[in-house]
């Protein structure tokens, strides 16, 4: 047991030391940080002072090293783009991406089970029936599309005729664009505490959170099926225990491994494709902060995005395995000869 | 040469007449299993027909969208199947702003979309495949490496590797050329964030088959490790790749309309899909629906139907399914 955890986090702090190469090579490498720093009027000596003080001329490792040591103190460089701290930057924009991520994963979490157990009880019902069909087509919907047709259906709407009447209504007018109006906590950024703020969440996180809602919804139903089929349901049911009981209490506690592992590692990719989400919808997180620096080649806030998200990542997995061990006693008794 | 003595024959049963490789794949078991199955049958023709229209865009098309001399500015933002206020001319899908045929564009735009998602599947298959390959036979320090770099790898979304990839060949090509390599940026972007899922599954496979008689005969006879590699393992390692690819297909389309859609792939002077979703977006708000429907929904049916097809293939190769 102890061995595994040691080895994992052995794991994962190599993981980082790579993803830390490989932002310092881009520092390093892509555009000469000499080049940007000074202007056309330049010496030798001033090439010569600035790489002096900026550690250019020490060897590779030794300035991978200071990259590191720097990176951990919160020291991410200076955007090109906007000439302030990329560290500053990234945390006024991190609670926006945040919570966007929390209400999405919430969404999925709770939606997908629910559907999942539906669909696995009522297996051969036609309501289950389409909803396996709808899941169908949202999985090969991407998720920028998703986007766009909400904003479509509930920002532009789409004006439907009432029945037995010439009027009609109208179901657009949700806020597509931003965070609406935010309260600031000093420290923290929240939508939270308005209605416009509250308005303006709910589409970017169901375009967010509809992937992984579909995903968690195939894995209950399918463990769900699974379960039902063991032999102590059917003892269960054998002694008479209503559906509720069987249904809940004994095969949905059963199906929650797997589903609490694949949700840990789905946080992961909603942290991800919150980018994709974030430029549809214009929301002010780290994402849009991502795609705008790759359009302008901001190389810092790449790099300390690509530092921040790789931690996140990294973080989640080592929890995600730990949690698995806790859960699930049979891994414990493998965890030694594995 | 010693005379084999004339076995007498029958001519018992009139011999089979010699098919041809179409009909010989219609017959076996995958051709069996696809005559059964209507999504396949339709899915594979959606697929086919929309790589035929990418293939003569320039015969089908009825305008050349990228030749300014066709355009008539006079017929933008036309309706539908509506007649042009001004000109009186008629477009099956309407147009955008410029007076350009929305049909036309997505006909150009699928174009871009399936080379970017052929070329980078093929990228990645080849890549995959041959590291995969090496990591398994050669074993020891090669194999660490190359699967150490595939996990890592793999811990992260291929969007977001494809994203960085992207980011990082921006940087280093100067600013002038960017707009004229950046299809070939994207292929390998997109086709670096992939191999890993070949690399799995072929050395999966490899590690299985290397130790089988006929490699080992192989090995007796002398013959070369490359030739091992690549002669006696890898077709028996194949078959699993044809479905990674399949559904690597649908993935690399979806992911190169995303990169474009999101400004960070195809450039506007050679807009895809995703592109033409992009541009289509800008338009929602003036209620003109067509620009942006269209394209959204070829893209869709496009990434629907490979879907299909590789989630079919996989149950058809599949023995146990059987």
């Amino acid at each position: 047991m102890l061995s595994f955890i040691l080895r994992r986090i052995f794991q994962s702090v190599l993981v980082l030391l790579v993803v830390g190469l490989v932002a310092f090579a881009m520092f390093r490498f892509v555009g000469d940080p000499i080049d940007t720093m000074l202007g056309q009027e330049r010496t030798m000596e001033d090439i010569d002072r600035l790489r002096e003080v900026l550690g250019l001329n020490k060897p590779f490792f030794i300035q991978y090293w200071d990259f590191l040591v720097r990176a951990v103190q919160g020291d991410l460089g200076i955007s090109y783009r906007q000439g302030r701290p990329v560290a500053e930057i990234i945390v006024e924009r991190l609670p926006a991406t945040l919570e966007l991520a929390l209400v999405s994963g919430f969404i999925a979490l709770f939606a997908g089970i629910v559907l999942g157990i539906f669909t696995a009880i009522r297996r051969d019902g036609w309501a289950a029936n389409t909803i396996m069909t709808v899941s169908l087509i949202g999985v090969s919907l991407p998720t920028f599309l998703i986007g766009v047709l909400l904003i479509y259906g509930f920002g532009v709407g789409l004006e439907i005729p009432l029945p037995f009447t010439d009027a009609t209504i109208n179901t657009g007018g949700m806020p597509t664009f931003g965070r609406g109006d935010t309260v600031d906590l000093g420290w923290w950024t929240t939508g939270f505490l308005t209605t416009d703020g509250l308005r303006s969440i709910i589409l970017p996180a169901i375009t967010l959170g509809l992937y992984q809602m579909t995903l968690i919804m195939r894995l209950v139903r399918a463990e769900m099926l699974e379960v039902l089929r063991a032999d102590y349901i059917r003892f269960a049911r054998a002694r008479g225990l209503k559906d509720r009981a069987i249904n809940f209490r004994h095969a949905l506690k059963n199906t929650m491994v797997p589903v609490i592992t694949v949700t840990g590692l789905q946080l992961g990719s909603i942290i991800a494709f919150a980018i994709i989400t974030e430029t549809v919808f214009q929301w002010p997180g780290v994402g849009l902060l991502f795609i705008n620096a790759i359009q302008f080649v901001d190389i810092p806030v790449m790099a300390a995005y690509l530092m921040l998200i790789s931690v996140m990542f990294v973080c989640i997995n080592l929890i995600v395995d730990l949690l698995y061990v806790a859960i699930d006693p049979r891994l414990r008794v493998d965890g030694k000869t594995a | 040469m010693t005379d084999t003595p004339e076995t007498p024959v029958k001519p018992a049963a009139p011999a089979p007449r010699p098919m041809g490789r179409f009909a010989r794949a219609m017959d076996s078991d995958v051709g069996y299993a696809f005559r059964r199955s209507p999504v396949a049958i339709i899915s594979s023709a959606v697929t086919v027909i929309m790589v035929l229209a990418a293939i003569f865009a320039p015969l089908i098309a009825p305008h050349d969208p990228f030749n300014p001399a066709t355009l008539n500015l006079l017929n933008g933002l036309t309706a539908p199947g509506v007649p042009s206020a001004f000109t009186g001319d008629t477009f099956i899908l309407g147009t955008d702003d410029q007076g350009r045929d929305i049909f036309s564009t997505i006909l150009y735009g699928l174009r871009i979309s399936l080379f970017v998602g052929f070329a980078a599947v093929t990228f990645a298959l080849v890549l995959g495949v041959t590291l995969g390959l090496i990591a398994a036979y050669v074993g020891g320090w090669t194999e660490t490496i190359i699967m150490r770099i595939a996990d890592i790898q793999l811990t992260f979304p291929s969007i977001l590797v494809a994203m960085l990839i992207f980011g990082i060949a921006k940087g280093i090509t100067p600013i002038e050329y960017r707009d004229q390599v950046a299809i070939a940026v994207l292929i390998l972007a997109i086709g670096l964030s992939d191999w890993v899922q070949f690399a799995r599954v072929v050395r999966g496979a490899t590690l299985v088959e290397k130790n089988k008689e006929y490699v080992q005969a192989a090995r007796l006879i002398g013959r070369s490790s490359f030739v091992i590699m690549g002669r006696h393992i890898l077709p028996n390692v194949l078959s699993p790749v044809l479905v990674i690819a399949t559904i690597s297909l649908a993935l690399a389309i979806i992911a190169e309309a995303t990169l474009s859609f999101l400004g960070v792939g195809a450039p506007p002077t050679q807009p895809s899909l995703g592109t033409l979703i992009r541009i289509g977006q800008t338009f929602l708000f003036s209620g003109n629906w067509w620009i942006l429907v269209f394209p959204a929904a070829t893209l869709l049916v496009l990434a629907l139907s490979v879907n299909l097809l590789g989630d079919w293939l996989r149950d058809a190769l599949n023995p146990r399914l059987r």
